[in-house]
């Protein structure tokens, strides 16, 4: 039990986080708390593989003497494409953000509905 | 020589025609370099589909890197069949685009409306090219990243709510392919889809395969709307200029049903999707009471596009169903009808591109006797909305054929009725825009037909929506040759 609850402490964070980002993402109102939801929710996923890739009593990949264990490096590498992926998202909804602040002058959610209804 | 880099040819060069057509001004230039690269693309398309069916699939190793270590691409019948239908609906979006945004696009940002296009065509045909899962989900975010650009240029405030939407929701979608991916990559310690078909059956009584499975189905069904997960799709498709809403209705969900045929058969295998874990009891009911009650949903919409967009809902049901029934009829129904929906429902959004240039409006209202009017446009409308009722000599009386004939098969009575009430629900929303255009008088000014560069595209489509109504070879015969080797694979 304690090693389900210690051992494996980088899966509960992230199994936390993603609830955390997912839940921040459905329950705000505000449509920046909400990118900000998705940025937590994926960095949880980035944590789960940064989290695979690791082997224990491992180093760092790189063939030296001494050291036979290394970590694996391909979940790494796929984060950091995903990671890229994660900043363009961000960028993307962010503009569409100011986009409706200048169209509706408001990022709240209910207000622009509101405003919608009203045409 | 170059026939070898065919597959990768047909995913580069819209990539590299997306910056050149970023760098150019005006209107005219970047329109001909998109037309240039789609043009290509189609020809790429249809070369490797000939290919295919000439030599069996095709294995491009990228960059030289032998698999499962490097990316591979690997296409078979199903791929080229989609590819195909990607860069046909691209070409002729492009064909329609130059005058249908010349009223929806300012020109300062008709190049970059080219660039996202392009890198949304690129994406697309990513997905369908590529033997490799991270691969997919890469080509997926590049794909949904230019189609909320696109959706957000929709003349209506409200195109920007819905791309946000879209957005948040598409993210999502994909992020949970991502864990999927991440958690098969735990277990199987490869990403390349034919070697993680080989490792499944080692792990699959593991909890982390499960989740896997779960993460990824849900993730993909995000993307190609199921109900009750398609609350993006309406404004998307409504509030995006017409021209994007022609492209991504007969191409994204479409591609992301294609997704889900190949995690289900050639990542996860038959054994595992549809014998381990009962999905069928999960995507039967869901798409047979997602295309009733998104069909009655279209029933009662004032703007046609809307209601055409519940009805591309209800039409990914059929495609779920046929996937869900995990029979061979069954999944030749889904993938007849991935490309068959793309032709009529590209026709369908075209001829009301063209309303919506004459008119402005694509509210039910403003087509008062268009019939007389426009002619020709409403006519393609008509033809289109036959087959999507599903009346014989067009698409849309083949694909539902196959999927009654699968559910007959299995002796599923009430998905058979479903499928006949949905078609009857068709009637019903289409007959509403037949009576508003033939039988109502105009109101206001009148109006000219449309221009022949909006025509001429969309009786097109019009015409290959009969044309392989009638002569089933190539579709009917690649449909089922890519189930023969899905299933042969299990």
């Amino acid at each position: 039990m304690t090693d389900l609850l210690v051992g494996h402490y980088n899966y509960w964070i992230v199994i936390f986080l993603m609830m955390l980002g997912l839940f921040t993402v459905l329950s705000r109102n505000n449509l920046v708390k909400k990118i900000v939801g998705l940025n937590i929710f994926q960095t949880s996923v980035f944590l789960l593989y940064i989290s695979l890739g690791n082997v224990s009593g491992g180093t760092v990949p790189i063939v030296a003497e001494g050291y036979d264990t290394y970590s694996n490096p391909l979940p790494h590498v796929l984060i950091l494409t995903a990671i890229v992926v994660g900043v363009a998202v961000t960028a993307v909804g962010l503009a569409l953000v100011v986009r409706i602040k200048e169209a509706y002058g408001t990022i709240e959610e209910d207000e622009i509905h509101a405003k919608d209804k009203s045409l | 020589m170059i026939h070898q880099h065919v597959s990768i040819l047909l995913v580069v060069i819209p990539l590299l025609a997306a910056p050149l057509a970023a760098m150019t001004t005006g209107r005219r230039i970047p329109w001909i370099v998109a037309l240039l690269a789609t043009a290509t693309a189609l020809g790429l398309a249809a070369w490797q589909a000939w290919l295919v069916m000439e030599s069996g699939p095709i294995s491009y190793a990228l960059g030289g890197w032998t698999p499962p270590w490097g990316i591979e691409y690997r296409i078979d019948a199903l791929n080229a069949f989609v590819a195909l239908l990607v860069a046909g609906i691209g070409f002729l979006s492009v064909l329609y685009a130059y005058t249908s945004i010349s009223s929806e696009i300012e020109t300062r940002k008709t190049p970059l409306f080219y660039t996202a296009f392009l890198l949304c065509m690129t994406g697309l045909l990513g997905i369908t090219q590529t033997g490799d899962v991270f691969n997919v989900f890469v080509f997926l975010e590049i794909s949904s990243l230019s189609a909320y650009a696109l959706i957000s240029l929709g003349r209506d405030r409200r195109s920007l709510t819905a791309a946000f939407t879209y957005l948040i929701m598409g993210t999502i979608g994909a992020t949970f392919l991502l864990i999927g991916i991440g958690l098969v990559y735990a277990m199987t310690g490869t990403l390349n889809m034919a070697d993680i078909l080989l490792r499944i059956p080692e792990v699959a009584e593991s909890r982390t395969i499960h989740t896997a499975f779960a993460f990824i189905v849900i993730g993909i069904c995000l993307k190609l709307a199921l109900f009750p997960l398609h609350l993006w799709l309406p404004n998307a498709y409504t509030y995006a200029p017409s021209v994007v809403t022609v492209f991504l209705a007969s191409t994204a969900t479409k591609v992301a049903v294609y997704t889900l045929v190949r995690f289900m058969h050639s990542v996860f295998g038959y054994q595992f999707s549809f014998e381990n874990i009962p999905t069928s009891w999960l995507l039967v009911p869901l798409a047979t009471i997602g295309l009733l009650s998104t069909s009655m949903v279209a029933i009662g919409q004032r703007d046609v596009k809307r209601m055409l967009a519940y009805s591309s809902v209800a039409q990914i049901g059929y495609m779920v169903l046929g996937i869900g029934m995990a029979t061979g009829t069954g999944l030749v129904a889904a993938i007849l009808h991935v490309f068959n929906h793309g032709l009529m429902k590209g026709a369908l959004f075209m001829a009301l591109g063209a309303v919506a240039y004459r008119m402005g409006s694509t509210s039910i209202e403003s087509m008062r006797g268009l019939g007389r009017q426009m002619p020709l446009t409403m006519a393609a409308f008509v033809v289109g909305g036959l087959s999507l009722i599903g009346v014989p000599l067009t698409v849309g009386f083949i694909s539902k054929w196959y999927l009654i004939l699968a559910a007959v098969d299995l002796g599923w009575w009430p998905v058979v009725a479903a499928i006949v009430i949905g078609s009857l629900l068709a009637v019903i929303y289409i007959w509403r825009v037949v009576e508003a255009a033939y039988f109502q008088d105009a109101n206001g000014e009148p109006v000219r037909e449309a221009p022949l560069s909006l025509l001429a595209p969309t009786w097109i489509l019009i015409i290959t929506n009969i044309w392989f109504g009638i002569d089933t070879r190539l579709t009917v015969g690649m449909a089922e040759r890519a189930v023969q080797l899905l299933t042969g694979a299990n």
